[in-house]
């Protein structure tokens, strides 16, 4: 299994730690329920996840990945500084 | 206390390991230098590398890769940053990046020989092969289990990089490759 970091190039798994699933972060006062969402529901999908891996053991960018949860197809990879899942100052995700 | 203290020399992180030669294969210690992580302010990579072209005569390297020569390097070190190797920064910089120093930070050996390409295959999940990791190519990959950092130096030699308490088990680990590519002949 390779993930083809946008800066490194195709690198085996194990430079790789796992983090979950790639979900935008709720603005900091959305409120109880809206954060225990975000903490605990998942869809658990049996094909494309949009997901979240560090390249720790190499050039240590978190990447947003779409993996195939049943095949492990990398479907795409994109730096997660651009994937516009942080929220700024209060607000929602960009 | 004090003499205690007085007594006390300081050791390069390999000291007492390298160098070593087995096989034609030669493992040594690079020249202590100062060592400068070099961090570019948000917008700043374009100014960053101009500054360090005139301070120190090369640019900022793009990802994967090295600029300047022996004694005087910029190695890219991982996203949005690069080690200074040699010389001491310019100050001039310091308006452009994050300057931190990492001189006693990480141990630096240099390898060297005909197979070293052979040793390297057997560490890091990387291809190193001189076809597509030429001179002046670096990569930050995982070396037996610890974050290193490996460039290409010269059609046969690399230099070799990982936290300097790592050092004992990456002569180790390097030593445990040579031997073995030797005894295969």
């Amino acid at each position: 299994m390779r993930i083809a970091c946008p800066l490194c190039g195709a690198r085996d798994r194990r430079e790789f730690t796992y983090r979950g699933a790639a979900l935008p972060v709720p603005a900091l006062d959305a409120g109880a329920e809206a954060w225990s969402v975000h903490v605990h529901l998942r869809e658990n999908p049996a094909g494309p996840l949009e997901e979240l891996w560090q390249h720790e053991l190499g050039c240590g960018a978190w990447l947003k990945v779409r993996r195939d949860t049943v095949t492990h197809a990398m479907l795409g990879v994109v730096l997660a500084e651009d994937a516009g899942l942080a929220a700024r100052d209060g607000e929602g995700p960009a | 206390m004090a003499d205690v203290l007085k007594d006390l020399t300081a050791t390069s992180p390999c000291a007492g390991l390298l160098p070593v030669t087995i096989g034609g294969l030669t493992l040594s210690e690079a020249v202590q230098l100062p060592m400068t992580l070099m961090a570019p302010f948000k917008g700043q990579e374009a100014a960053l590398s101009h500054a360090l072209e005139a301070a120190h005569g090369m640019s900022f390297p793009a990802p994967n890769r090295a600029t300047g020569k022996a004694g005087a390097r910029a190695v890219w070190f991982g996203r949005a940053q690069a080690l200074l190797i040699g010389p001491v920064p310019d100050p001039a910089l310091a308006a452009h990046a994050a300057l931190t120093d990492l001189s006693d930070g990480w141990a630096v050996v240099r390898l060297e020989g005909e197979r070293a390409e052979d040793v390297l295959a057997r560490l890091v999940p990387v291809d190193v092969r001189i076809r597509v990791f030429k001179r002046g190519h670096t990569a930050r990959t995982e070396l037996k289990h610890m974050m290193a950092s490996v460039t290409r130096v010269g059609t046969k030699s690399f230099q070799i990089m990982v936290f300097r308490s790592f050092a004992a088990t990456l002569v180790h680990d390097l030593k445990t490759a040579m031997e073995g590519l030797a005894a295969r002949g």
